[in-house]
């Protein structure tokens, strides 16, 4: 990066991922299928009761959504921490909480977006009725983000660290109970037919507060992690 | 004059001799208030005539209660003192603490939940309370388990510092978003966690419990926060001295 | 009040004492790990100094 210009770094490192992902295309597909195993698995363990099912569904796919975010983590720093390339994030003059977010930028794009293509598949297995599953895309359209903004502050946390992954959940769980209850609640309240922008405007309003703050938090994480 | 104490007890020579006097002192006025509390709260104060004697509970329960939420707070303010400022004895305050929050929280689990047994007839129930104090020891559970992950001990203190205060943003948010969660569930009892007034009887001894435990608190932090000034400054020659008066 | 109705606690003895019996468990249990941990940490220190001493 040769290049002074902090819009133009942005948006090299934000290609530089993406191009990288296609070209790893299949590992694409892990977090895809994670989702859509964790959620056929609940029929399964508890019984095919339709209405119990409808019921649980949103709360059984926000889960899923959840535990596959939380797999794909790991991901978002572990390669350029392996090469070297997190220490140059770091070294480079451009502030590094920018360049944070061209990464978890990249990370949604390649991991959070495409839940939204299976998820109205797995309304439709649970059960959920057609004004649910729109509310359910909404959801997860403002929800997905929270999740890559949130877990990068974890993975920076625990990327230095030899069994990093394990304490990664502890840490990042916690943090997602907000976006799970009222997301789940916002399909459930949509399925019984009743208005949703309260939730809407929460989640909304949880998703500007993580912008804004967490790239800091991860870059003062990683700052920490890599001294 | 106050300037030159707080730069002595920022040094950790200083700041071991100080608080190993003021501990035992902590540590009298710990067992005084207590047992104070105890005699108003499990003596004086008459038996409730809705929950018989078995809110009796509550001198402990909301008590350890309020330390969790507080000591967290603590945690977080410290670390972020000792991230700012480079100080090193608010690193180890925040790192002190720890175990001690999660204890209090712990606490405030087993009581609430041992409450509810004889007033909802279960071992458990998802109140916004109790479940808010679930999610609060796994913040705890986290920072303890990432100090023990990080060998190097300024590292630690430092990525501590940051979940903690990542932790104590999001803990109102968690509260309220639970609480929420609670009232589309509300069963036909309402949470006898909060009377909605209480009588000074029971006000006193929860009082005096409340400040017994902050004392407590103070106590324990020191302890430990000597502990682990022990263990940093352990090739300094202060501390081979303390350890072989030659 | 008699100390037999004192210690029955109208009832509900089970609850009452066995939350006050994990506080009191707890408590102590949070002053002793540090008094062993201080102690433990000197005793530490003395044998990492003595065998300095042997090895010079």
């Amino acid at each position: 990066m040769t290049t002074d210009s902090l819009p133009r770094a942005f948006a090299l490192l934000l290609k530089r991922d993406l191009v990288l992902a296609v070209r790893h295309r299949a590992e694409m597909l892990n977090p895809l299928l994670f989702f859509v195993l964790i959620t056929s698995l609940f029929p399964l363990g508890i019984g095919a009761f339709p209405k119990l099912l409808a019921a649980i569904g949103p709360g059984i796919i926000w889960v899923a959504a959840l535990l596959a975010a939380l797999l794909s983590l790991d991901g978002i720093f572990r390669s350029d921490f392996e090469d070297g390339t997190l220490e140059q994030y770091l070294l480079s003059s451009h502030p590094v909480s920018v360049l944070v977010l061209a990464k978890v930028l990249a990370h949604w794009l390649i991991t959070g977006l495409p839940l939204l293509l299976v998820a109205p598949l797995l309304g439709i297995l649970l059960g959920l009725p057609a004004d649910a599953i729109w509310i359910l895309l909404l959801t997860l359209l403002l929800g997905t983000p929270v999740l890559s903004l949130l877990g990068a502050v974890g993975v920076a946390l625990t990327v230095g660290l030899r069994k990093g992954g394990m304490i990664l959940s502890l840490l990042v769980l916690p943090l997602y109970v907000p976006l799970l209850i009222f997301a789940a609640n916002a399909v459930d309240t949509a399925a019984a037919g009743l208005p949703v922008t309260a939730h809407l405007s929460f989640i909304s309003a949880l998703l500007v507060l993580a912008l804004s703050l967490s790239p800091l938090a991860t870059a003062a994480a990683l700052r920490i992690s890599l001294s | 004059m106050f300037n030159n104490f707080f730069h002595k007890l920022a040094s950790p020579v200083h700041f071991y001799r100080i608080s190993g006097r003021l501990i035992p002192w902590l540590g009298a006025g710990f067992v005084l208030l207590t047992m104070a509390g105890l005699y108003y709260g499990l003596v004086k104060a008459p038996p409730d005539y809705q929950q018989g004697d078995s809110y009796r509970i509550m001198f402990v329960h909301v008590p350890a209660a309020w330390m969790s939420l507080f000591i967290y707070i603590v945690m977080a303010g410290a670390g972020a003192i000792g991230l700012v400022w480079h100080i090193k004895l608010a690193e180890v305050i925040s790192i002190s603490s720890a175990t001690v929050g999660a204890a209090f929280t712990f606490l405030a689990l087993v009581t609430g939940s041992i409450w509810g047994k004889p007033m909802w007839g279960t071992w458990w129930v998802w109140d916004a309370r109790l479940t808010s104090e679930l999610i609060l020891l796994f913040l705890y559970l986290g920072v303890i388990a990432l100090h023990n992950a990080i060998d190097d001990k300024r590292t630690a203190a430092r990525a501590t510092a940051i979940l903690a205060i990542v932790g104590v943003v999001n803990i109102p948010i968690i509260h309220y978003s639970v609480e929420w969660w609670n009232t589309l569930h509300q069963g036909p009892t309402v949470t006898k966690f909060d009377a909605p007034s209480i009588h000074v009887s029971m006000l006193i001894p929860l009082l005096l419990m409340a400040v017994a435990f902050k004392v407590y608190y103070a106590m324990v932090v020191l302890m430990r926060a000597r502990c682990e000034v022990l263990e940093r400054e352990r090739h300094t020659s202060w501390v081979k001295q303390l350890a072989e008066p030659q | 009040m008699s100390i037999s109705e004192f210690l029955d606690m109208g009832g509900y003895a089970f609850y009452v004492w066995t939350s006050y019996g994990i506080t009191l468990v707890i408590l102590v249990a949070n002053v002793i790990g540090p008094l062993r941990l201080r102690r433990k940490l000197l005793a530490d220190i003395t044998r990492t100094a003595r065998r300095a001493r042997k090895n010079t």
